[in-house]
């Protein structure tokens, strides 16, 4: 078949054969891939501002207004338009697969999708059209601050981020009401027992029982290990939320004052306070629910490519609850560099109780790599080998930021480059989207009813380029963050220049592999197909019958 | 063992992680390799917990070593009950230094106090070596007591090296603290603290 037979009717794939389910999947992957596009690029925009006078791009993208605009959205767009979309969707997929029962609402799978997608799309306007610039961090007063910034832009932004909350409360909503229908395997498992399973007492009941000699507290936990770790993340995912809806909203308010020619004093609110409490809810994204949906992803991979129950799975189900609490109680490393932070919540919040995300962290690691090992030997897949990328993005990003979280190191270290591309970049690009990218991998002929991939050399290609253009850049980022480079700052003198082409050639690889992963599956789908999707399913059904277990099955050799 | 200065914190750290970075990198790329092949055996057995006591030791270990070679740290805690050599108090708003010296001279060894404030945004407050590098810094949060008297954010920093160094903000407070091309910091002050009398080696 001609490439451009395969760019107009892809491989095999009939979109007329996905049920509702399948359907409502692909679309919040199609979207989210698209962002990673957008992100990507707007990745390289800046990487290149900063590489001095001899970048090719037009001057107008060195104007602070212009950069700092791109700025603030990269991280909406990265995060919520790309990341929260595509593990949404993946996750109201793996619920009704792993639990066998139907997903709550296809309609509010929907509304999700279209709420994060709307949403985004505003967010990006208002800092394209009026350069609404706060940066994600949003330190109050600067949201509020209409003498630097349009009332409008910051309007449509809040507007932007709240459609964005919505989708994600949809999300939270579904998953929840899937877990909990008593339909199915749970037909007769009560509200009681589906929530010990999903706090994971039930695991916490059995290694005490073990240590005491008794006999285990269940033997068949009612959800599976995966669907603890949504549980539980989703916990953060809802306190995250909030915290942002309502700080939306305390900006909306005074920009809607400011706006009617009575403008309200921002000195009532307490820039530090305020601090904490955003903080407290951001820090849920980034220590609280990547950590604990990333641990469970793992898990998931591990037992589908090995087909073999999960090593420890019961310390698994345990740690996975302190996860959740150490999340809530690590929000002081952002505020090291605060000096009226209490020195206790510093010492506390700050090092010791953050130093347990590498006893978490590491211990999923750990139990990821011995059920692969105790199942050896296996065929190297794409899916496995984008486990292994994902384990060392977490591998080199954890530690990273742990050295950080220390009042020694962050005197020198807050706010430089290196928490942004050594830790941040590397647990995003390489750590959560290659675990991401190996979820894709395993669900691909599940979701698309066995659509084959147009080239494996193109997945090669994108893996490898990925995974060295992802650690590259993070690596240079990171050096030069040592040498002093600011991460919220703008230079475009070359003051940093060598070590910022190197991070752009990195950046560019990652760029480049995205399209050419981009065009594999475009070329597997077809342009008819990436249509049809987004036309509405003729089959309603929400579920998805393949037994997990027989995905193992094609990772034997 | 004791950093005096951050650089030497800087160039130790980034010894100690790169050395990490490729340990790790090539664990988990031997580890892929002998997941295909039936015949691999473990090269070495990692007790589960000794594992997990290897990775509390590493965790707080960190800290208590920082803890007793960063002289910073402890002075940090402790600056309300240190009488500095020299202090300084001024204040920022709308991205420009108010009431700030011309320059600080220290004499090498000195405890210095910086105190500023700020009248409306959150800054930073950031002094740099003339190659870049980052010597130390602190935020600078707005707000006012309920005297209506501004808040401190206060920093000591004892200084054993020679040098000049420049002072900028370290926190992004909007687009104004820059020129409209984007060349110039306008909150950037050169030279700002010059530190006199140390030896080569950074010693009095």
């Amino acid at each position: 078949m001609s490439l451009m037979k395969h760019l107009i009717h892809g491989t095999n794939f009939d979109h007329e054969s996905l049920n509702a389910l399948q359907k409502v999947t692909l679309r919040a992957v199609v979207m989210s891939f698209l962002f990673f596009g957008l992100v990507a690029i707007e990745g390289m925009i800046m990487r290149l501002v900063v590489t001095g006078p001899a970048n090719p791009l037009p001057e107008m993208f060195s104007h602070p207004a212009h950069y700092f605009s791109i700025m603030t959205v990269h991280p909406i767009v990265g995060i919520f338009g790309s990341t929260y979309q595509l593990v949404f969707a993946a996750f109201m997929f793996l619920v009704p697969f792993l639990t066998k029962k139907p997903l709550y609402s296809i309609k509010l799978a929907n509304f999700v999708w279209l709420m994060i997608t709307i949403g985004t799309a505003l967010a990006w306007i208002a800092a394209f059209v009026w350069q609404y610039a706060p940066l994600y961090t949003l330190y109050w007063p600067l949201p509020a601050d209409t003498e630097q910034f349009q009332v409008i832009g910051g309007i449509v932004f809040i507007l932007g981020v709240a459609l964005i909350m919505l989708g994600t409360l949809g999300f939270i909503y579904n998953i929840y009401a899937t877990i909990f229908q008593r339909v199915g395997v749970h037909k007769d498992k009560t509200t009681k027992e589906l929530l010990i399973s999903g706090f994971g007492i039930d695991g916490m009941l059995n290694l005490i029982n073990k240590l005491r000699g008794k006999p285990p507290y269940t033997k068949e936990p009612a959800l599976a290990l995966p669907v603890v770790a949504i549980f539980r993340g989703t916990v953060d995912t809802f306190l995250d939320a909030i915290v942002i809806l309502s700080a939306g909203v305390l900006v909306l308010v005074y920009l809607v004052f400011d706006a009617s020619g009575h403008p309200l004093n921002v000195g009532a609110i307490d820039a530090l306070l305020y601090k904490n409490y955003f903080w407290w809810g951001l820090d849920l994204v980034a220590d609280g629910l990547v950590l604990i949906y990333v641990a469970g992803s793992w898990y998931l991979l591990a037992t589908l490519i090995t087909g073999q129950k999960l090593f420890m799975e019961n310390v698994a189900r345990a740690a996975l609850m302190l996860e959740l609490l150490v999340s809530w109680m690590v929000w002081s490393h952002h505020l090291l560099a605060d000096q009226g932070q209490p020195e206790m919540m510093k010492l506390i919040s700050g090092e010791m109780v953050t130093a347990f995300e590498l006893l978490t962290q590491g211990l999923a690691l750990f139990i990821t790599l011995v059920t692969l090992w105790k199942a050896r030997p296996l065929k190297m897949t794409m899916e496995l080998k984008y486990l292994l990328g994902g384990l060392v993005g977490f591998g080199l990003a954890v530690p990273a930021a742990i050295i950080q979280a220390d009042m020694g190191m962050n005197r020198v270290l807050h706010n430089t480059q290196w928490i942004i591309m050594a830790h941040v970049h590397i647990a995003l690009i390489v750590g959560l989207y290659m675990t991401l990218y190996s979820a894709l991998y395993v669900l691909w002929p599940i979701v698309t009813n066995n659509t084959k991939m147009f080239s494996s050399k193109m997945s090669n290609i994108h893996f490898w380029m990925y995974l060295i253009g992802g650690i590259g850049m993070g690596a240079f980022g990171g050096m030069a963050g040592l040498d002093g480079m600011l991460r919220r700052h703008l230079y475009v003198n070359g003051e940093f220049n060598t070590l910022m082409i190197l991070a752009a050639i990195c950046g560019t690889m990652v760029l480049v592999a995205w399209f050419i992963f981009l065009m594999n599956i475009v070329l597997s789908v077809g342009l008819k197909g990436l249509i049809g999707i987004f036309l509405p399913a003729k089959d309603p059904t929400a579920s998805y019958g393949i037994e997990p277990e027989t995905v193992a099955e094609n990772h034997k050799v | 063992m004791t950093f005096s200065s951050s650089l030497e914190l800087l160039a130790f750290h980034e010894t100690a992680y790169t050395i990490y970075a490729v340990m790790i990198i090539s664990i988990v790329a031997w580890f892929g390799y002998n997941l295909t092949r039936k015949e691999a055996k473990s090269v070495v057995r990692i007790p589960f917990y000794g594992y997990m006591a290897f990775l509390v030791a590493g965790g707080v270990g960190h800290h208590i070593f920082t803890y007793n070679t960063i002289p910073w740290v402890s002075q940090d805690i402790i600056r309300e009950q240190i009488k500095p050599d020299q202090s300084y108090e001024f204040e920022i708003e709308k991205h420009k230094w108010v009431n700030l010296p011309k320059q600080v001279v220290v004499q090498c060894g000195q405890t210095i106090k910086f105190d500023v404030h700020s009248r409306d945004l959150v800054y930073g407050f950031g002094l740099f070596r003339k190659d870049g590098t980052l010597v130390t810094q602190m935020q600078v949060n707005p707000g006012t007591d309920v005297n209506g008297i501004l808040d401190s954010n206060d920093i000591l920093w004892t200084f054993n090296h020679n040098g000049v160094f420049d002072l900028t903000s370290t926190e992004y407070s909007g687009p104004e603290q820059y020129s409209e091309d984007g060349k110039r910091d306008l909150m950037l002050v050169k030279d700002f603290v010059k530190v006199v009398g140390c030896n080569e080696g950074g010693e009095r």
